[in-house]
């Protein structure tokens, strides 16, 4: 019962504190354009060359990149970094839940506030391209869903792993913005892996990158799901979760910020 | 012209001395445009496959596109950036009083106040690109004049976009955000304009002049008919730069201090 009252009270919270930055989240959610970029540039392409997937297909998979991007975001190290620098992780050190929590309460309650906005956006989409419409199944639906939930457990374990750095260095975004590279470039965003040639996609579903957007993404629009698309990110969510554990451990040993 | 001169050395040594206390920066920035590097070019790779390409753009013609779009997101990094987050820091601690009341022009004040060198990997790789490209389009050396010149004015017009976007945190304060939707729209970049589909090409060259800033110098270097867009470019530029110096002059009136 103590988790459960921990857990409202927590979503609450920042629920609140998101409220208050509702135009911002508005220019976050248009932000991620990225997606309609590449949909514009494959749609064409698509067109005029010979490529696996049809116009209207590309249209489809680039509108759920941005939907799963909207579900999936997170920006824990940055949060962290600015605590550590600040001194403000002092105060929570000394409260009676993992100060893992905090970020938690703040990126679920995120999700909720920034839906609205995803819903006009797709509305929009649809009425400028009603060639794509398209009703995914329930299963499809929920196979999306959970993927999305493991991509984003997955992203936010990885990120606060790296966001440990912060223990060590100022500079621990630095590290989260070489991954992100990576990420921009291989999960999906940019094209879809169908495109990929066969020899880097193969070397590709090895690393965590498509996973967290091209996987869940193919989901929804009807691909079978295999055993791999769970196994591969569920091991490096292993890796990951062990290295945030240690690496917490050790950097906790050594925090001497302010109040501490 | 001897002042701007004396006064742009000082507040870039100034600034360079505090960037260099972060010298792993140095090591990050240059994997990162290293790493970018080879994703994009990759990525770029993706629509040529199957002997397809772009309306009038080969993979060579495309790589000018691609070194001119990292050549300006590293002089971004260097001067445009650095200095857009310095103004809104400015109105929202309320030391923009202080710039307001020195003897130099506000808004050079605010634009050249900050340098950053860590954008300087992207240059250097950015204009290994183009060279590597022009010489395997074996580009005429008399259109280098012209390429520079519509290079310098792709800059103007960019520089008057990040500017006009700084001015607005006059009324809104935190523009972070709003950085970041400028950001993924100049993404398009990328890619020739004409990769695009029509409704595209009208966006991003009548409402975000994208157009202009990649592939018009491109054009104008591998010597495409390009001459009438070149015009263009010139009324856009200048536009572009005296609206952002009235938009600021604009928003400053609206400047209430925080100390006064």
């Amino acid at each position: 019962m103590t988790f459960l009252r921990r857990a409202r009270a927590f979503l609450e919270v920042y629920y609140a504190y998101m409220l208050v930055y509702r135009s911002e989240l508005l220019l976050w959610a248009l932000a991620m354009s990225l997606p309609f970029i590449s949909m514009g540039a494959w749609i064409k392409a698509a067109d005029t060359g010979a490529f696996p997937l049809a116009p209207v297909e590309f249209g489809r998979y680039f509108l759920v990149v941005y939907l799963v991007r909207q579900l999936t975001v997170v920006w824990v190290v940055w949060e962290f970094e600015y605590d550590i620098v600040q001194g403000r992780l002092s105060p929570r050190l000394l409260q009676p839940a993992d100060p893992v929590w905090h970020y938690v309460g703040g990126h679920v309650a995120e999700r909720a506030a920034r839906l609205p906005f995803t819903v006009v956006i797709v509305a929009f989409f649809f009425m400028l391209y009603p060639e794509a419409w398209f009703v995914p199944s329930w299963t499809e639906t929920v196979a999306c869903l959970a993927l999305s939930l493991l991509a984003w457990v997955l992203r936010f374990v990885l990120q606060y792993a790296f966001a440990m750095a912060a223990f060590w260095t100022e500079k621990a975004s630095s590290i989260e913005g070489l991954w992100q590279i990576g990420f921009l470039f291989l999960s999906g965003v940019v094209a879809p892996l169908a495109v990929f040639p066969e020899a880097v996609r193969e070397v590709v579903l090895y690393t965590p990158f498509p996973y967290l957007i091209d996987v869940p993404v193919r989901a929804l629009l009807g691909a079978p799901i295999t055993l791999r698309d769970v196994l591969i990110p569920g091991a490096w969510l292993l890796v990951a979760l062990v290295a945030q554990r240690l690496a917490w451990r050790a950097g906790l040993a050594r925090y001497s910020s302010m109040g501490a | 012209m001897r002042d701007l001169l004396r006064i742009l050395s000082r507040f870039w040594r100034a600034s360079l001395a505090a960037e260099l206390e972060y010298r792993v920066n140095f090591v990050f920035s240059t994997l990162n445009a290293a790493l970018g590097l080879v994703l994009g070019l990759f990525a770029l790779s993706l629509f040529f496959q199957n002997g397809h390409a772009f309306d009038g753009w080969s993979f060579d013609a495309s790589l000018v596109v691609y070194g001119l779009f990292t050549t300006f997101s590293g002089i971004s990094s260097v001067l445009f950036v650095p200095n857009l987050s310095r103004v809104v820091e400015h109105v929202d601690k309320g030391t923009m009083d202080f710039v307001l009341l020195k003897p130099v022009d506000s808004q050079l004040f605010v634009s050249t106040r900050n340098f950053s060198p860590w954008g300087l990997p992207d240059i250097a790789l950015g204009l290994g690109v183009i060279g590597y490209a022009a010489r395997r389009l074996d580009v005429d050396p008399g259109h280098v004049p012209a390429a520079l010149l519509a290079a310098l004015l792709s800059l103007i017009i960019l520089y008057s976009l990040w500017f006009a976007l700084a001015s607005t945190s006059i009324w809104f304060v935190k523009v972070y955000n709003a950085t970041e939707v400028l950001r993924g729209l100049l993404d398009a970049g990328r890619l020739p304009i004409a990769a695009y589909p029509a409704g595209y090409r009208v966006f991003f060259t009548y409402v975000v002049p994208v157009a202009f800033l990649t592939s018009v110098p491109a054009d104008v270097l591998r010597g495409a008919d390009a001459t009438s867009w070149l015009a263009i470019e010139v009324v856009v530029a200048v536009l572009a730069f005296g609206l952002s110096r009235a938009f600021w002059r604009l928003s400053l009136r609206s400047y209430t201090s925080a100390s006064s």
